[in-house]
């Protein structure tokens, strides 16, 4: 199969046999489970239990409003084991804002009995549409780490192409590499799920990087006698980006402000993919997820499949944890953040935790100024200018950022990996994309603000006008009588 | 339920209209500049830029009676697109103001000393306190813009402003402190 290449992107060190080579363990079940209310892109969701409620493994714990979220980019939230709601109030959360959130917290009984589970026996039978609302109340979100609700994308109409994302370019990350070297008949048939629910589509490409040649071969193997393709693509990051991906297998170029759906392509992550077999021909909805725990502040780096809401520290010390971790990272080598402490819950978007030893993550060395180089500019994956980003961004002018087309960047980080002046590119842009949105935000409320504004000066002069109208009638009154 | 869900709707639906009708009956056709800095401007009708309203602030930078920086809830914001839609020079916000600016702030009213007594009604710009005479009176925190010109005429004082807590849908990543 002919493939392309993407603008630009970096050959990093992957870190990756550290984690690679161990089976997938089972993390043990913690004595206290939190859950987060949002743990993906879009709505927020609400409780729909009560502190004291006994709750089973699988149960829905918080909806959507209104309970219907095949209608929302919003994903409901399952129990992952069975136990008692003990509180339901704020705690810190991983996300880079280090602030909390409502969680919903269940104390296990170390029973883990599941509710009732909804299988669906022969999903052919059924229409694209219902399988969907199965996913959708499933709590399926992209588990490559976006987390973006993954019912939604099901939803678009004529899709020629789908393809499932193997790539996992990321350093440091395994879960995708194991699941596919351990699971490949379950990804294949999540596949066919896949492509039934978005109306039969024509290919089916399952994407894999060259550094996995193990996951290559056991997916081109149960793949072997059905329209499945599995590609091997080169190695370079940021290969699993969705853009990028569908550059590389279809020489196709997503337009800017457009979606991959809008040239017929949509892609979905491999352990995304599990998910939707799991729920579909087991009813068992998203309650865990494989994830790597790596890095040398651990004695044993490995993937774990982890039930969801399970405090970090347990799995870091399942892992072996080393007295001397110098940063707990969320995510991969490049995009992921550090975390300030080890109690926070594992979400749906945790992919990966990295438990970093003593000098094995490279501290920014002194910050030099911009020297018009134009090495970031050569690894842009989009195509845009970094440095133009830069000094409009630093200045905070926004407008000429946005101009520089900012909010096509993916926050890769390729710039700033290469800038020899070691300059925080990418800190800038999601600087400069947060103000921006905030202030459309506020924009929105002060037009809002306006109109009540100027309704209440109507409202004012309109009761003036019938108070003087009144008088008017008194004082007439009182002339006649 | 559904009678909530009915009459609620319904007075959406009135106001919305009545609003639709203000907007249309009592359009003013001032100097499009004049209007371009007005959207800018937070729309809170506070007056702490010491003129009384947006639109009356706006109208003052055009006659050259006012500085681009007097806008606090605005901020550094507001101050760079006046300063960029007119072509001028950047002019700081004193430290005060930029304060202001960082805090979002919300009026919340102590009901259990309340009196009903309308004055902060009268006084709140947006129509964001719902109450009638007698009643005691509560804040409709979504239309709340943080003006606080609520909370001097209360002559029990039971208005506080109380910061908004920032949520992880409206946090923002901080500009980088190095570089
Ligand atoms: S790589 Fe760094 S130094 Fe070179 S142009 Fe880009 S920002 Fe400037
Ligand atoms: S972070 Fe943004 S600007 Fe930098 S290389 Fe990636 S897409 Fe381009």
């Amino acid at each position: 199969m002919r493939l392309w290449q993407f603008h630009g992107g970096v050959h990093l060190d992957g870190h990756k046999e550290l984690s690679s080579q161990v089976p997938i363990a089972q993390a043990n079940l913690p004595k206290f489970l939190i859950f987060p209310l949002l743990q993906h892109i879009g709505e927020p969701t609400e409780p729909i239990v009560h502190v004291g409620d006994k709750v089973l493994k699988g149960q829905i714990v918080a909806h959507c409003f209104g309970s219907d979220c095949s209608l929302m980019i919003s994903a409901p939230i399952h129990a992952s084991s069975s136990g008692t709601v003990v509180a339901i109030e704020l705690r810190p959360v991983p996300h880079p804002s280090q602030l909390t959130a409502i969680c919903i917290v269940i104390e296990t009984d170390g029973q883990d009995v599941w509710t009732e589970l909804n299988a669906i026996p022969d999903y052919t039978s059924l229409s694209p549409a219902a399988v969907r609302e199965h996913i959708a109340h499933a709590g399926i979100v992209g588990l490559g780490g976006a987390g973006f609700p993954s019912h939604v994308k099901l939803r678009p109409q004529d899709i020629d192409t789908l393809v499932i994302n193997g790539a996992e370019c990321e350093p440091y990350i395994t879960c995708d590499d194991r699941l596919m070297q351990e699971c490949p008949q379950d990804i294949l048939e999540g596949a066919q799920i896949l492509r039934h629910t978005l109306g039969g589509t024509k290919r089916c490409i399952i994407a894999v990087e060259d550094n996995k040649p193990s996951a290559f071969q056991a997916l081109s193997q149960v793949a072997q006698s059905t329209s499945v393709e599995v590609v091997k693509v080169p190695t370079l990051y940021p290969t699993g980006g969705e853009r990028q991906l569908i550059k590389v297998l279809t020489g196709k170029e997503v337009g800017r402000a457009q979606f991959p759906a809008s040239i017929g392509v949509v892609v979905h992550n491999v352990e995304t993919t599990r998910a939707v077999f799991r729920a579909v021909t087991q009813g068992r909805p998203l309650v865990s997820r494989v994830v790597t725990v790596t890095g040398n502040g651990v004695d044993c780096p490995q993937n774990l499949e982890v039930l969801l809401g399970t405090p970090m520290r347990e799995v870091l010390a399942q892992c072996g944890r080393k007295s001397d971790i110098e940063q707990l990272i969320m995510g991969g080598g490049m995009m992921g953040y550090a975390l300030p402490r080890d109690d926070l819950p594992m979400i749906k978007t945790t992919n990966c935790l990295i438990a970093s030893g003593p000098g094995e993550l490279r501290v920014p060395p002194p910050l030099l100024p911009c020297i018009r180089c134009n090495a970031c500019a050569q690894v842009c994956p989009i195509h845009l200018l970094p440095q133009q980003l830069y000094w409009h961004c630093k200045a905070k002018d926004f407008k000429r950022a946005q101009a520089y087309h900012l909010f096509d960047c993916i926050d890769c980080g390729c710039c700033a990996y290469v800038c020899p002046s070691h300059i925080p590119l990418v800190s800038y842009y999601r600087y400069a994309k947060a103000e921006i949105r905030a202030s459309e935000r506020e924009h929105k409320k002060a037009e809002q603000a306006q109109q009540r504004h100027e309704f209440r000066l109507f409202r004012v002069e309109r009761e003036k006008k019938e108070r003087a109208e009144r008088h008017k009638q008194r004082a007439k009154g009182v002339d006649s009588g | 339920m559904w009678i909530v869900i009915g009459t609620l709707g319904g007075l959406s639906l009135f106001f919305g209209l009545l609003l639709g009708y203000a907007a249309t009956r009592f359009k003013v056709e001032g100097n499009p500049i004049v209007e371009q800095i007005n959207t800018i401007l937070p729309q809170m009708q506070c007056g702490k830029c010491s003129w009384p309203g947006c639109r009356p602030y706006a109208e003052a930078i055009i006659r050259g009676e006012a500085e681009i920086n007097q806008c606090a809830p605005g901020g550094e914001t507001a101050m760079l697109a006046i300063a960029h839609l007119l072509d001028r020079e950047p002019k700081p916000l004193n430290a005060e103001d930029q304060v202001v600016a960082d805090t979002k702030l919300l009026a919340v009213i102590d009901e259990s000393v309340c009196i009903g007594c309308t004055k902060c009604i009268q006084a709140c710009p947006v129509d964001a306190i719902l109450g009638a005479p007698k009643f005691m009176h509560t804040v409709i925190a979504q239309e709340c813009t943080g003006c606080d010109l609520c909370v001097a005429p209360c002559p029990v004082v039971c208005i506080k402003m109380v910061p908004v807590p920032l949520s992880l849908t409206t946090w923002k990543w901080p500009y980088p402190n190095s570089g």
